[in-house]
């Protein structure tokens, strides 16, 4: 069986960063594993500049900020294997790969790491309505990789379910691909993302139509393609208002109605999860390091609740610092004042009207830690 | 009706939010326009201006303040906006026109010496809108940012180009 100090499961943006500061920290033997062909996950789908501030790279597209940090992981020389899965995490941290060959294979290797740090991401949820397994109807996540990774258009009119951040940016990327967003639709009263998202929708002429939903969608395209979609107006009980339905020509639906949290590899090892509504569903419970109830075990970025890259990137860091720190690499105050700053501006990405929510949802993830466990 | 609801700004959002330029700051020529009224973790704004006129401070959700009297409407700070949010305008162009500068992302990027159709902040065509200016250095990383001349009245509402 192969052993290391660290494994880092998921190579996104939590993943890399956790790698990178545990290597930076002094770690020697680690290794980061992904499912993915490519590391970076979200961020090269992320053409888009981000928010926050310089320590974020704010100003910065998603896109180059994942090739700089790939570049740096190189530099630091710390071992990424691709197109590998890791299928089973059994006790005494010993996790069970599912390692990606050259001519497409997989072969199974054991590895028992000393440590472990979970970066497994968020999963965009589906929404049911008539006809939403036509062809056509899609995660938004999955036209975002279509048209910024693969370069291909999902369709030629597009309607959006879902008016968060992530249903804002990829109707604006799906114009900027040349296809044609003919609606937002938005079952709740307000607009979810933020409000200079929805200026670029609305300058570019394209309505969002608040507390509605999709009704319907009919297949009567090429292949029994999607060629409507029907929506309706809901009223104060979210029940659809009879009589309200539009109908807009379009052979596309993306689906933005948020994440949920990977927990996959989570629930195999005996770590406590808490419900937690803002974040997405369950999500494990931490310490200040990013350590589950599972000593060894950290979590970091969607995994704990779904948030966003810059969020991602935090606790990622916080993750790898600590992990450093308890393998014997770093000396506590070193540690203890990075993990600070990182906690700083963590609070101050959680903060405001869009935030504040995330703020509160972390504190009660983190206060539900058990007494016991904290040792 | 506030942008939550309608997805985009009122001119009551932006005097609320202090983000108005006087009168007299129009009277002097080009000016930045910061339309960016919620409380988001964003401010790349503020290093982006050398003249320190945009001003977030601690904590990062504060919304930005222009100082009007130090913007010299250079047009740095657009490009730099991941929100898009930030736009010159100069209401002192000429006797009948006024130009507006905004970032725009989309292609066929608009030339100088075109005539296109200036929309307002819901997309509806206001008036001709013809290209004065196209920049887009390597520093605006792949944000071009178009002037367009305007009829003079339209100077608060044209923010963009209809899409080609
Ligand atoms: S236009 Fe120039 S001077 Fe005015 S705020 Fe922007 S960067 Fe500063
Ligand atoms: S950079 Fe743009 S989006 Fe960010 S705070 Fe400044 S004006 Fe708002």
């Amino acid at each position: 069986m192969l052993k290391t100090e660290l494994l880092v499961v998921g190579a996104g943006p939590a993943g890399l960063a956790a790698a990178i500061e545990a290597k930076k920290g002094g770690v020697k033997d680690l290794l980061l594993v992904d499912l993915n062909m490519r590391p970076g996950g979200q961020l090269f789908k992320q053409i888009h500049k981000f928010f926050g501030s310089k320590a974020h790279r704010a100003g910065i597209r998603g896109i180059d900020i994942g090739t700089q940090m790939l570049e740096e992981a190189k530099e630091l020389g710390i071992d990424i294997w691709l197109n590998t899965a890791c299928v089973g995490l059994f006790d005494d941290k010993i996790a069970c790969l599912e390692k990606g060959q050259p001519d497409g294979s997989t072969k199974i290797v054991y590895v028992q790491p000393e440590k472990i740090i979970l970066a497994t991401g968020g999963q965009e949820n589906v929404v049911r309505f008539k006809g939403w397994t036509t062809p056509g109807v899609m995660g938004a996540g999955a036209a975002q990789t279509m048209i910024n990774v693969n370069r291909v258009q999902p369709g030629q009119k597009i309607v959006m379910l879902g008016t968060g951040n992530v249903g804002l940016i990829v109707s604006y990327q799906l114009m900027q691909a040349g296809c044609e967003v003919v609606a937002l639709v938005e079952a709740a009263p307000k607009i979810g993302g933020y409000g200079v998202h929805a200026s670029k929708i609305s300058r570019a002429g394209v309505p969002i139509f608040t507390k509605h939903t999709i009704k319907e969608v009919k297949g009567n395209g090429p292949n029994g393609r999607v060629s409507e979609v029907v929506i309706v107006e809901l009223d104060e009980k979210w029940n659809p208002i009879e009589g309200t339905e539009k109908t807009f020509e379009a052979d596309t639906v993306t689906l933005a109605a948020g994440l949920k949290p990977v927990s996959d590899l989570v629930k195999l090892q005996d770590i406590e999860l808490v419900f937690n509504g803002p974040f997405g569903g369950w999500v494990p419970t931490h310490t200040r390091d990013m350590e589950s109830t599972c000593p060894g075990i950290y979590v970091a970025g969607d995994t704990t609740g779904v948030e966003e890259a810059n969020t991602a990137l935090e606790e990622g860091r916080l993750a790898g610092i600590s992990a450093a720190q308890s393998l014997g690499y770093m000396k506590d105050a070193d540690a203890e004042a990075l993990k600070d700053e990182i906690w700083d501006r963590l609070a101050g990405l959680r903060m405001g009207p869009f935030g504040e929510k995330r703020a509160v949802a972390k504190k009660e993830l983190m206060d539900a830690f058990p007494e016991v466990a904290r040792g | 009706m506030a942008i939550a609801d309608v997805g985009y700004i009122s001119k009551q959002e932006l005097i609320d939010a202090k983000q108005d330029i006087s009168d007299e700051r129009y009277a002097k020529g080009p000016v930045a326009v910061i339309e960016c009224v919620q409380e988001i973790p964003c401010n790349p704004c503020e290093g982006a201006c050398r003249f320190g006129a945009i001003t977030i401070g601690e904590p990062i959700t504060n919304l930005p303040k222009i100082n009007e009297a130090a913007c010299t409407g250079c047009g740095v700070c657009v490009a730099q906006c991941p929100g898009l949010a930030i736009f010159i305008v100069n209401k002192a162009y000429s006797d009948t026109e006024a130009t507006v500068a905004f970032p725009y992302e989309y292609v066929p990027i608009p030339k100088e010496g075109e005539e296109w159709e200036g929309v307002n902040r819901k997309g509806e065509v206001l008036c001709k809108a013809k290209i004065v200016k196209v920049m887009n250095p390597k520093s605006f990383d792949r944000t071009p940012v178009v002037t367009v001349a305007i009829p003079k009245e339209f100077a608060d509402e044209v923010r963009s180009v209809k899409r080609k």
